[in-house]
């Protein structure tokens, strides 16, 4: 774990000082202005959104069939990982959308789907938080169905979607935003990386000194 | 496997129709969310369509919630799920059992629940019955298929009630877009039938994606619950 913080969270720190330079170095877009900079925190925040529920996910499923504390530890730290990146999405979404089209907040597919998806994985919180005996079981599951739910939340949704800008978008990128972009988001994974290795560090420390504990308790050194 | 299924179906069948308390108190409060909605969403005597179908959804999917906590209850009382879980009976067919009693009261519930709103809503749904029937046939099993195994798996939960909604909400949301929103297709002045039949064959995906994984989880799950 320390050997991947000495490589990530230089990195990341390198990133965050370079990305906002590189951001207000690339030219303006030529309908939107300068508001189309949201564009460089927004999509990394909502591509590593997608990457932390599908993480917490499988690790979920790993759990269910391994009882993994590990898994559990990975579950937990990328389910809090996709509320924050969640979170970080519907805010710059919110904020695209008063300079775009006027208001905070547009029933359109990808910040309707986000906003859902995100109400999965708050839920995720609370049933760890409030769940009880078998609470990471429950959560566990609930993960392993939120996955399984967001393409068909996508799809519901997409059903009565508008004006939200093509998927395709990155790919058409001008060649002078592209550095920007790209930056932007290596420096959001490597951030993620390293958030959700400190989260998992924490969480595995937390769990040895429950085991501690619960090792003194037996031995009737709880005073 | 059937046959245990069936056998947990009857034991359920037989309770509720001795005490009739699962499918008395849906029904009560499925009417009454019908009749709260109406006096917000009625105009001149009318609701529009998006806002019939969605009263209509909005009380199947609260009754549903209720029903589905007495149920898991049920199986609490006397450690019944324990005793159940020590017979012989494949988990699936347990799961299965249960899945078809929470449907079976969930349908009776929106039977008379879809007569109100034709009533106090004035939805015409008699045009489209076959797909009516078929778009809350399906909502009902997806919804079901997550519930009942939510609903169970909380059983030693002391927020079991508010957790299962907390739960259940977010993952049916699909069933519930494509239920009202199949529904409000059929009560547009022109029916928008190949709307609603879009939506009865994204119930039929949701169904077999919940229904396959439901089957799958309940035995982790349960071994979790302890």
């Amino acid at each position: 774990m320390k050997k991947l913080f000495a490589i990530t969270l230089p990195l990341a720190a390198i990133g965050l000082v370079v990305a906002p330079i590189l951001i207000l170095r690339s030219p303006n877009e030529v309908t939107m202005g300068f508001i189309q900079k949201i564009f460089y925190f927004h999509v990394p925040c909502a591509i590593t959104d997608f990457i932390a529920i599908y993480v917490c996910g499988i690790a979920s499923v790993i759990y269910l069939i391994k009882r993994s504390p590990r898994a559990d530890a990975v579950a937990l730290s990328a389910a809090e990982l996709a509320v924050l990146f969640g979170a970080c999405t519907l805010v710059t979404g919110s904020l695209w959308g008063r300079k775009a089209w006027g208001v905070w907040w547009q029933w359109e597919v990808r910040l309707t789907s986000y906003a859902l998806c995100e109400m999965v994985f708050i839920a995720y919180l609370l049933v760890r938080r409030y769940g009880g005996p078998g609470a990471r079981g429950l959560a566990a599951g609930l993960a392993l169905f939120g996955c399984a739910d967001v393409p068909l939340i996508y799809w519901s949704v997409n059903k009565w979607s508008y004006l939200h800008p093509p998927p395709t978008v990155v790919m058409t990128l001008d060649p002078a935003m592209r550095a920007a972009f790209w930056v932007s988001f290596a420096t959001i994974i490597l951030l993620f990386i390293t958030l959700l290795g400190a989260r998992m560090r924490l969480e595995r420390q937390r769990m040895q000194v429950d085991e501690l504990f619960m090792s003194a308790a037996e031995a009737g050194l709880e005073d | 496997m059937l046959r245990q299924a069936w056998l947990v179906l009857w034991k359920d069948l037989v309770v509720e129709w001795r005490t009739r308390e699962i499918f008395s108190t849906m029904l009560f409060f499925a009417v009454m969310v019908v009749l709260i909605f109406s006096f917000a969403f009625l105009a001149e005597g009318r609701a529009s369509g998006d806002a019939q179908s969605g009263i209509l959804w909005t009380a199947t999917a609260f009754a549903g919630t209720l029903g589905l906590g007495r149920a898991a209850d049920r199986e609490r009382d006397g450690d019944a799920m324990r005793a159940l879980l020590l017979s012989p009976a494949p988990r699936a067919a347990l799961y299965l059992g249960k899945l078809a009693a929470i449907v079976i009261f969930m349908t009776l519930a929106e039977v008379v629940v879809l007569l109100l709103g034709g009533i106090l809503l004035h939805a015409n749904l008699s045009e489209h019955l076959g797909i009516v029937a078929g778009l809350f046939a399906l909502g009902t099993l997806g919804y079901a298929s997550v519930g009942a195994l939510f609903a169970l798996m909380l059983g030693r939960s002391r927020s079991r009630d508010v957790l299962l909604a907390v739960i259940l909400y977010p993952i049916i949301v699909p069933v519930i877009i494509a239920g009202s929103k199949g529904t409000s297709a059929l009560l547009e002045d022109i029916p928008a039938t190949a709307d609603a039949m879009f939506w009865l064959k994204f119930l039929v995906a949701f169904d077999a994606i919940f229904l396959t994984l439901s089957l799958w989880a309940f035995e982790p799950l349960l071994v979790e619950r302890g």
